[in-house]
């Protein structure tokens, strides 16, 4: 099996490392790194479960290859949050029990936080859309779309 | 003064401060020290005997440890996987039990029966070494629908099963609905399917089996809702290994809807690989592998016939049902179109005769077991839409006939003819407020708004009641159950005051960690952040039962709420001792006890540092420690029930449902945290929507192929095709547990396809079509209007 070295950043954090040349950027940060706050949920690239930012786009983590990555910037869950100082995102999921078992939260929350990079103000129409490519099996969304409109607003501030 | 976290609280949830910063520990985020993995190589066929095994090309390629067959499980007597609930024939035989084997020895019954288990150093190294396994099939006729799977000539699933009929049961009173139906001005009658769903909780299920040789224990890391009822089924009936040597942790779960109550194969395979390899394995599943092997859910036909008389007043209901098993009866499949379906067909209705007959039948198809709300969706569902039709036959409106047939608050406790005894609930109240919230004298104008856009709407209600808390375990019992549905709850005082609580129930979503601190906090007067609560692992927690049927604040909850009562009583005798009176003299109040006669008082802080720290106890009459145990068997089940309401809009020219509009009205008796409440209804209600809209597990009906495989296939609901939902609790308490709750978990997923179908054809009335199908997706409602219009022409 060909491996190859691979160089990113990572939460702010320059990591270099050996991996199968087939490795999924997902299977880098959960297997190679211990970020498993990135999940897989799926096999089609359906789920959104595993997205992550690269060089601030919202990406499905299980559709690259850590080698596409190599030379970037990723954000993950796991970077959000300064210290315990939670990211206005995350503050809103948990103030508008946008999460039941947790499992879809983390794709979700780094949706959100794109969505609002993108557009500070989304309707709720916008924000149903935006999630075209998200699953959460729990909730029914509705949380889900209260704690990203707030999430946006408080990221305005 | 009222606790701000108790009782009553919105509290925000303790356990997202992990989820939302990726810091939870879901089974596959667990890696132990050597591990290896474990990847299945599976029937690609629905139904062949299996001619040989060549494993040689996979054991010669790198990093490949073992791979492990069902010739070596028979070697080492592992046993079948049992299930647990015994339905008996309407003749008295017993049910059709057919081997199943964790891993396939001569025969494969399913696309995805696991055939071998090729374990590995890496994740990808086992997957290629399973694609590098050679198995010889000889194909067999597959029987894939249930209905054609009883025909005569029917290719057989089991040899061992004639007909491939694993019960044939009944329920009620046949000749009492007879006679009922001889006596009646009008009957409805109307055929439904209740399509197979796939559960889909987001996170696939993943198991690690560890052994340690040092101890001669196995510790079975597994995505399980209850992880006491897999040590004891896997330990007593496939492992036959102590339960003193079985440790079983369920982590963080990722959902369950049911679909991760069972015990499945690959648990035990794992566990038992784990020793003969000397590995510690991990497998986690794809969610392809998901599709084909998580227990699938409904999959009913049934036949319904309802008696009225003239005033449309319900005389008796007739029901015969067709009910697909898969290929396995999976852990609690039998009871679920049996004891939790027939049960529940006089919903909110005073019928005074019922009379239902299942068929179970095996089929060339993955296990179907419970899903949310396992039984009672289906009888709901039947039930609001043959009562629909009935309005419409009748020239009723929809509210009126409902409202003739009620069970009125007065008559509770009321015993129903399919022998459930409902405590309590005041439907009709539930029904004005739902149709005041929903405005549903207003309707007609909407309608006519919606025209102008080219679009038909319609308004559906439906009216369910569950029954759930499972259960009274002598009822249970007495109707087949093998095991107990109790549950227990350890509630353990530290010497500084901070209280670890121990639950035989388990969290995949519920919220657990903070409902059940609310409970306690308000029962002890313990600050909320000082209760810690602890579930999913069978070494700390005490024997559970885990949680499915919202049981677990009904159950659960009450559990604990009897092991605070013990942990009142005892402190009562330490602070009578302290306070040198006797404990009859001890009043407790918001975590202080007083002396009514010296007004002198102590925390119940204090008493825990006392019990502890038992310088001067009267040894003889008082033992040091604070720590107390509860099992708690319910007396009943509890009854939620509720009115929903929902509009739907349906494109003429595409034959696209939206919903406009979604109303839910629930009974579940004392609320512990209403946003957590809010939360399971709208999870409910989008997996109900989801039913009636989108969702269906196809199979070819000639190959058993599962067609709708992966998510490109199935159609899961998205944000898009969801509204936001106006939900409200009346709340009329429980009378027979201490918490006065009845559960929130299954609601949504009971009350809504209903309430949607009922709307969709409400819309499609005016065309003459009386019912349709679920999903009700834009094709199968364009082709109804096609239908439609070209009967009205010719
Ligand atoms: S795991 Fe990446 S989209 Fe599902
Ligand atoms: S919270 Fe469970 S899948 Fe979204």
């Amino acid at each position: 099996m060909s491996s190859t070295s691979v160089s990113m950043t990572v939460n702010g954090k320059s990591v270099t490392k050996e991996v199968p040349a087939r490795t999924l950027l997902v299977s880098f940060l959960r297997d190679h790194l211990g970020l498993t706050g990135t999940h897989v949920g799926c096999d089609t690239s359906q789920c959104g479960a595993c997205n992550v930012h690269i060089d601030g786009k919202c990406v499905k983590s299980c559709t690259v290859l850590a080698a596409q990555a190599d030379g970037a910037s990723v954000t993950t869950i796991e970077g959000l949050a300064k210290g315990d100082q939670l990211h206005p995102m995350q503050a809103a999921f948990k103030e508008h029990h946008a999460l039941q078992c947790g499992f879809c939260t983390p794709g979700m929350i780094m949706t959100g936080v794109a969505l609002a990079n993108e557009k500070s103000n989304p309707s709720e129409t916008e924000i149903r859309e935006y999630l075209e490519g998200n699953f959460c099996r729990c909730t029914g969304y509705h949380n889900i779309v209260k704690a990203i409109e707030t999430g946006a607003k408080a990221m305005r501030r | 003064m009222a606790n701000p976290n108790g009782i009553g609280a919105s509290v925000r949830r303790v356990e997202d401060n992990r989820f939302i910063t990726g810091r939870g520990t879901y089974t596959d985020d667990i890696n132990r020290p050597g591990q290896t993995y474990g990847w299945f190589v599976r029937s690609p066929h629905a139904a062949a005997k299996i001619k040989s095994i060549n494993a040689k090309k996979a054991l010669a390629m790198p990093g490949v440890i073992a791979v492990l067959t069902g010739a070596d499980m028979a070697a080492d007597n592992i046993g079948g996987l049992p299930c647990g609930w015994l339905v008996k024939s309407k003749d008295g035989s017993p049910m059709k039990e057919p081997g199943h084997p964790p891993l396939a020895n001569d025969r494969v019954r399913h696309v995805g029966d696991q055939v071998a288990f090729v374990i590995a150093a890496t994740r990808e190294g086992a997957r290629d070494a399973a694609d590098a396994v050679e198995v010889s099939y000889e194909p067999l006729k597959a029987a894939v629908d249930a209905a054609a799977a009883l025909k005569p000539g029917a290719p057989l699933v089991h040899d061992d099963v004639p007909g491939n009929l694993c019960y044939d049961w009944e329920w009620g009173d046949k000749a009492k609905t007879d006679e009922a139906f001889k006596n009646a001005a009008h009957v409805t009658k109307l055929k439904v399917i209740n399509n197979r769903l796939v559960p889909n909780a987001i996170e696939p299920r993943a198991a690690i089996g560890e052994y340690d040789r040092a101890s001669d224990r196995y510790t079975l890391y597994t995505t399980t809702q209850n992880p006491h009822v897999i040590r004891l089924l896997m330990g007593a009936f496939v492992l036959h290994v102590p339960e003193s040597k079985l440790r079983v942790v369920a982590p963080d779960v990722g959902g369950g809807f049911g679909s991760k109550i069972f015990h499945y194969a690959e648990e035990a395979v794992v566990t038992w690989a784990a020793k003969k390899t000397g590995q510690t394995i991990k497998w986690t599943c794809d969610r392809s592998e998901s599709f084909v092997t998580d227990a699938h859910g409904r999959d009913h036909t049934t036949e319904a016939e309802l008696a009225m008389d003239k005033n449309g007043k319900f005389l008796g209901l007739r029901v015969h049902t067709i009910a697909s098993m898969g290929a396995y009866l999976s852990t609690f499949a039998s009871s679920v179109p049996t004891y939790l379906y027939a049960t529940l067909l006089a919903g909110q209705y005073s019928t005074p005769a019922i009379y239902a007959n299942v068929k179970a039948v095996f089929t060339n198809t993955v296990p179907v077991d419970a899903y949310r709300g396992a039984g009672r969706p289906e009888a709901c569902y039947i039930l609001e839409r043959i009562v629909e039709n009935a309005a419409r036959e009748m020239k009723l409106d929809k509210t009126e006939i409902r409202r003739r047939n009620l069970v009125p608050a007065a008559a509770m406790p009321y015993m129903t003819p399919v022998a459930l005894q409902y405590d309590s609930g005041n439907f009709a109240h539930n029904l004005d407020v739902g149709l005041k919230a929903a405005d549903y004298a207003g309707f007609a104008k909407r309608k006519e708004a919606s025209a102008k856009q080219g679009k038909l709407r319609g308004i559906g209600l439906s009216t369910y009641i569950e029954a759930c808390g499972i259960a009274p375990s002598a009822v249970a019992g007495a109707l087949g159950a093998r095991a107990g549905l109790y549950e227990a709850a350890e509630v353990r005082f530290h010497p500084t005051g901070t209280v670890t609580v121990f639950t035989g129930s388990h969290s995949h979503g519920q919220g657990h960690e903070t409902t059940f601190a609310q409970v306690v906090a308000t029962k002890l007067g313990v600050p909320f952040e000082n209760i810690e609560i602890v579930h999913g692992d069978t070494d700390r927690i005490p024997f559970g039962m885990g949680t499915y049927g919202s049981r677990s604040i009904a159950v659960g909850g009450v559990a604990i709420v009897e092991a605070c009562e013990k942990i009142i009583t005892k402190s009562k005798k330490i602070a009578a001792h302290v306070l040198q009176t006797t404990a009859d003299k001890i009043d407790f109040e918001d975590g202080v006890f007083k002396d009514k006669a010296s007004n002198k008082t102590m925390t119940i802080a204090e008493v825990a540092f006392t019990a502890y720290v038992p310088h001067n106890f009267p040894h003889d009459t008082l033992e040091p420690g604070l720590d107390e145990q509860a099992f708690y068997d319910p007396k009943n089940f509890t009854y939620p029930n509720g009115c929903y309401v929902c509009e739907v809009e349906i494109a003429q020219d595409t034959g696209e449902v939206s919903i406009a509009s979604f109303y839910a009205v629930d009974d579940f008796g004392k609320v512990i945290n209403p946003m957590i409440v809010e939360g399971q209804v709208h999870g409910g209600l989008g997996q109900g929507i989801g039913q009636a809209l989108l969702e269906h597990c196809v199979y070819d009906h000639q190959s058993g192929q599962l067609i709708s495989g992966s998510y490109m296939d199935y159609a899961m609901p998205r944000a898009d095709n969801l509204p936001s939902f106006n939900v409200s609790t009346t709340e009329v308490p429980c009378t027979h547990n201490v918490l006065g709750v009845k559960g929130c978990g299954e609601a949504g997923a009971i009350g809504a396809p209903a309430a949607v179908m009922n709307a969709v054809v409400d819309a499609l009335s005016n065309l003459g079509i009386n019912h349709i199908e679920m999903p009700a997706t834009s094709q199968n409602v364009w082709q109804a209007m096609q239908g439609a219009t070209k009967k009205a022409a010719d």
